[in-house]
């Protein structure tokens, strides 16, 4: 068990370090932020609302990501097998779950400090007025757990393919699938044909339906069920894909 | 050691490991040759537990590599065909990191990643980026992985590639040395690193066992083995031909004989009986020696298809001629 531990630490500390040896992390933070803004303040009419709340801010976090998050995490696995290090990795004495949960968080916890810098846009509606703080962080746990749920799925086409090309647009289509299934303008067309509780079950496979009741403020013990459940599923996937890998 | 069953390995339609079994006992160098694409390397993948086998059992020391992974391969060192590294990371921070997977830490990880920089030579690029390397030092951080936590079994996929002729000698020495106290198995394309460094070699074609031997055994299989040359003024091969323990005479340029023993291991018979009818005819000898066997000739001889060889065999009667 320690030695599981300390395995992923290790993997996960050299994954994350390799972000920032490249100018990559920077760019990504830059457009991260930069786009978060954008969206929140001038598509988002974030001061025109003349509501202290950061819905403006967080409404637009499923489209950004779908763009954002795989072209973080398409390298994960595609890189290493492109370049054989993944023969290295896998005969060090690691169990192959232990290299993709590493690689998992190191990627995670990179997403985790992009959203953390946006901070500044929470301290100007406490400054600006008196938002509910319980319900930003919310949000702010549901933002994080969607880029997960993105994350894993893109960890899981990575794994697919040598080509990070193949890997983002793959994960791109997943994840567009994942927000259309829940996206008023698709459920509302859905109901013409499809009876209420058909409509119904397959919103509830989209993460925008999770997402937004964070988005209320309620942290709900099915929606993270549901969040875990993805990310388990994208992450075993994961293991399976690259268990046949190897054994082609 | 190292101990393999009835290995294979099948790709789709294609047999890349077809039913290999031998064994490496600590203190051996195993030689690991075939020809292109034989399945070397998918042997060396299986061994080292990244592949997993279609059929058959490698165990190293008391563990099973299918069965208890991690501690078969907490034994091992492995150098991979291409000497992947990644190379976004300084060298000293990609050993360290090995070193941090293989449990070292604090002193005695330091003291590691010292200790093997110095057995590679890398002691001047310890701090460069592995992308900016040149091929011969990647391989060489690569090697250096390998043998980060002194492991008791080395498996090395084609060590010596890209190395320049110091670094091989270095590195065959290094094999040998290790050999002492370790199991070693390496793949080579080198002949000359069989003798220099393996106490025993296996040849593989199609993924099968073709020979199986020490390099002595290997170069008696030869067909030049024992034979004797002999350069003398008025030599006659008729008469050489004549003599009991002599089988074929095969003429060289140059009034140079090439005797073949009629039955191999006889050759020191020949020898004798040679030397008698040169003081008998009074031939003026200029060269006399008994033939070692080549190690390519053999390798040619046994991993060529068979209208290839008869091909070869016809080109080389034509130089001969
Ligand atoms: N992942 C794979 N998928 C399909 N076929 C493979 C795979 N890996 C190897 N092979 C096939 O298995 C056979 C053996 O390949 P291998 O790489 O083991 O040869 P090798 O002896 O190492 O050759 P070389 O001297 O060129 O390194 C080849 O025919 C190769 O095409
Ligand atoms: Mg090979």
């Amino acid at each position: 068990m320690n030695s599981s531990i300390a395995n992923v630490r290790n993997i996960a500390k050299r994954e994350l370090g390799s972000y920032f040896t490249s100018p990559v992390a920077y760019v990504f933070l830059v457009i991260f932020l930069l786009l978060t803004g954008f969206f929140a303040f001038t598509i988002g009419n974030f001061f025109e609302r003349g509501e202290a709340s950061l819905a403006s801010f967080f409404v637009w976090h499923p489209w950004l990501y779908l763009v954002l998050v795989p072209a973080i995490g398409m390298r994960v696995w595609s890189e290493e097998r492109r370049s054989g290090t993944m023969e290295l990795l896998l005969t060090l004495p690691v169990n192959p779950w232990e290299a993709i949960l590493a690689k998992f968080l190191a990627s995670w916890a990179f997403l985790a400090l992009a959203l953390a810098l946006t901070f500044p846009i929470v301290i100007t509606v406490n400054l600006l007025g008196d938002p509910d703080n319980g319900q930003i962080l919310a949000g702010y746990v549901g933002s994080l757990l969607l880029a997960g749920a993105y994350l894993a799925i893109t960890c899981m086409t990575s794994a697919m393919s040598r080509n990070q090309v193949v890997a983002f647009i793959l994960s791109v289509v997943l994840c567009l699938f994942l927000i259309l299934a829940g996206f008023n303008p698709v459920t509302d067309l859905l109901t013409r044909w499809a009876s209420p509780a058909l409509v119904d079950a397959v919103a509830a496979f989209s993460v925008v339906t999770h997402y937004d009741n964070f988005q209320k403020g309620v942290i709900d013990a099915r929606d993270l069920l549901y969040f875990a459940s993805l990310l388990g599923f994208a992450l075993f996937a994961t293991s399976v894909i690259i268990r046949n890998h190897r054994s082609a | 050691m190292i101990n393999i069953e009835n290995l294979c390995k099948t790709f789709g339609h294609n047999k890349a490991v077809d039913g290999l079994s031998f064994t490496v006992e600590r203190g051996e160098v195993l030689g690991f040759l075939g020809p292109n694409g034989a399945g070397k390397s998918t042997t060396m993948r299986m061994i080292t537990g990244f592949l997993p086998p279609s059929a058959g059992r490698v165990s190293i020391g008391n563990y099973d590599v299918a069965k208890s992974p991690l501690q078969a391969k907490r034994l091992m060192g492995y150098l991979p065909e291409n000497a992947a590294c990644y190379s976004d990371m300084s060298v000293h921070g990609f050993l360290s990191f090995v070193a941090e997977m293989r449990g070292l830490s604090g002193d005695a990880k330091r003291r590691s990643v010292q200790r093997v920089a110095e057995l590679c030579f890398l002691g001047s690029v310890l701090q460069q980026q592995i992308d900016t390397l040149s091929k011969g030092y990647k391989h060489r951080t690569c090697l250096a992985q390998a043998l980060i936590h002194d492991p008791e079994v080395l498996v090395m996929d084609e060590p010596t590639d890209g190395l320049d002729p110091n670094q091989k000698h270095e590195l065959r020495s290094l094999i040998r040395e290790m050999g002492r106290t370790k199991a070693v198995i390496f793949s080579t394309h080198i002949l000359e690193e069989v003798d220099a460094a393996c106490s025993r070699a296996i040849i593989i074609d199609r993924g099968r066992i073709v020979a199986n031997g020490t390099p002595a055994e290997l170069k008696n299989m030869s067909e030049f083995a024992g034979a004797v040359t002999l350069v003398a003024q008025g030599a006659d091969a008729h008469k050489l031909a004549a003599l009991a323990p002599a089988g074929r005479v095969e003429p060289l340029g140059g009034g140079g004989m090439r005797v073949y023993p009629r039955d191999r291991g006889a050759s020191a018979v020949l020898v004798k009986a040679i030397m008698q009818l040169v003081a008998h005819e009074g031939w003026k000898i200029e060269a006399l020696r008994t033939e070692e066997g080549h190690l390519d000739e053999v390798f040619r001889s046994i991993t060529l298809p068979d209208t290839a060889k008869s091909a070869s065999a016809v080109r080389d009667t034509q130089a001969v001629a």
